[in-house]
């Protein structure tokens, strides 16, 4: 399992052609209080920076953009009860959406955990 | 993470809020705390269970000083000032010539003047449009040396009352002179929250040690303009530039009560012909409505609002999510015929057609102290 990250403060964790999609501890810090997410529908078919999701905090509604393209396997249903959850496991529990990855090689363009490290830390 | 603040204006009380970890954000021109490390949505629910202590100064204080301020100042409000009593505040709004809202503001009825609180943003032309109409022997003065801060909460009287005996007998809506720490200070039992609690006007230099004072007491918690502004949307409150415009009437967004019965025969203020014949026809063309999405997906403002069959019948103005609700809750204008509880709309997010209802505000049960 390999994790990925998006300049956009998306994650995409990686196992064969199957891809597990969230947006970063920065991003949900960033965001704050969060109260709404809206995933994409199982089945939907997404490209490389289409908007997929919506997080809406306290503050702002904030659109997700899908950091690599593939069709949409699984929703985490948790996320409508529980929105909350994205504050406090983003990396984890609160993952948004899974997919089947249509281009593997899409990956080439996303950071590792080192290199999205020294951006978050640039933008501070 | 906080702004670039040389270019803006400090309130007295900057040097606290960043050192309590606030984000500073620009305001009306301000460096003011949109929030502090607690975060909005515990800031907003600290307010409404405890006590919050809120940094207003970016709002304009003006004292108008002379014979008869309170019948010159009707010339320019519909509120009914005359008849308020001493130490006592009344909410109003600046009109303009069409019956548009240049301007919501607090007056307060004191022993020799008038003490006016308006909007940050408004409070340059506001004070320009009242030298403009300014009567002769009145003398317009604008108190730039003094904090505005508000303690607003279920608590606050009772914390507000170690500090200052007897504040938390005044009555809500009224005014008086007293001291806090030694410090004499302007208090008004009044606020932007739904809540019980003051607002008071502080000598700039004392504002950072009263303010500490208060922080120290176990109920209070500094909070920012985020919850500030959710705590008064669920309080069915305007903002104005928002909810309230030039573009608005007092009887479109639904403030037909802060117009006095006199006021309502007499007029007498700009913009009175077209507000008394609004008030005579209830020929209006739109409306200020609570607006409560059946799902669980905020609406924000500059949200079309569309009937069944999807023609536009208006706008949301102020949306966002009600923390103590406990879901989404809006405010904005649709006509008329759309403006009657429980009327189902349709809110276009993202694409989709929403529904939702007109519903009653506010959207929480108001907490103001009354004595009787």
């Amino acid at each position: 399992m390999t994790i990925y990250y998006s300049e956009e403060h998306e994650w995409v964790s990686v196992e064969g052609d199957i891809g597990t999609i969230g947006i970063t501890d920065y991003a949900q810090n960033a965001l704050g209080d969060i109260v709404f997410v809206e995933v994409p529908e199982v089945g939907s078919d997404h490209d490389k920076g289409d908007e997929v999701a919506v997080v809406e905090s306290v503050k702002a509604a904030s659109e997700i953009y899908a950091p690599i393209g593939g069709e949409v396997i699984e929703i985490n249903e948790s996320l409508e009860f529980e929105p909350a959850m994205v504050n406090e496991h983003a990396e984890s529990d609160a993952w948004f959406y899974k997919i089947k990855i249509t281009d593997l090689e899409e990956l080439d363009d996303l950071m590792d955990t080192k290199a999205y490290k020294a951006f978050i830390a640039n933008l501070d | 993470m906080s702004a670039d603040t040389s270019e803006l204006l400090k309130t007295p009380l900057l040097t606290l809020h960043e050192e309590l970890g606030g984000k500073i954000v620009p305001f009306a021109g301000y460096a003011m705390p949109v929030q502090f490390p607690m975060g909005v949505l515990k800031e907003h629910i600290h307010t409404r269970t405890k006590a919050g202590l809120f940094d207003v100064s970016h709002m304009g204080q003006v004292v108008i000083t002379g014979p008869n301020a309170d019948r010159w100042i009707e010339t320019l409000v519909p509120g009914n000032i005359v008849d308020l009593p001493l130490n006592h505040i009344r909410y109003s709004m600046f009109t303009n010539d069409q019956g548009g809202i240049l301007d919501d503001l607090m007056i307060t009825k004191r022993k020799n003047d008038l003490f006016l609180v308006v909007n940050a943003a408004c409070k340059t032309q506001d004070i320009a449009h009242m030298k403009q109409h300014l009567a002769n022997g009145l003398t317009l003065t604008e108190i730039t040396n003094r904090a505005l801060v508000a303690l607003q909460g279920p608590k606050a009287a009772e914390i507000l009352a170690k500090f200052c005996s007897d504040v938390d007998k005044m009555d809500f809506m009224t005014y008086a002179e007293m001291s806090i720490l030694g410090v004499d200070c302007f208090i008004s039992r009044s606020g932007y929250t739904g809540e019980d609690g003051y607002e008071f006007s502080i000598p700039a230099d004392q504002a950072e040690p009263i303010c500490r004072a208060l922080l120290a007491e176990n109920d209070v918690e500094a909070i920012g303009l985020g919850a500030r502004d959710s705590l008064r949307l669920e309080a069915g409150l305007c903002l104005y530039g928002h909810d309230i415009t030039e573009k608005t009437t007092p009887l479109e967004a639904s403030l037909l009560w802060s117009i006095g019965q006199r006021r309502r025969t007499e007029g007498g203020f700009i913009g009175d012909k077209i507000i008394l014949e609004q008030i005579a026809t209830k020929n209006i063309a739109q409306k200020r409505v609570g607006i409560l999405p059946d799902g669980k997906a905020p609406a924000r403002e500059g949200t079309s609002i569309t009937d069944k069959q999807g023609h536009e019948i208006g706008v949301i103005t102020s949306g966002g999510f009600g923390p103590t609700y406990g879901g989404p809750i809006a405010m904005g204008y649709v006509k008329p015929e759309f403006s009657a509880l429980d009327t189902e709309i349709f809110l276009s997010v993202r694409g989709k057609q929403m529904p939702a209802r007109v519903a009653k505000m506010p959207f929480v049960p108001q907490n103001y102290y009354r004595k009787n």
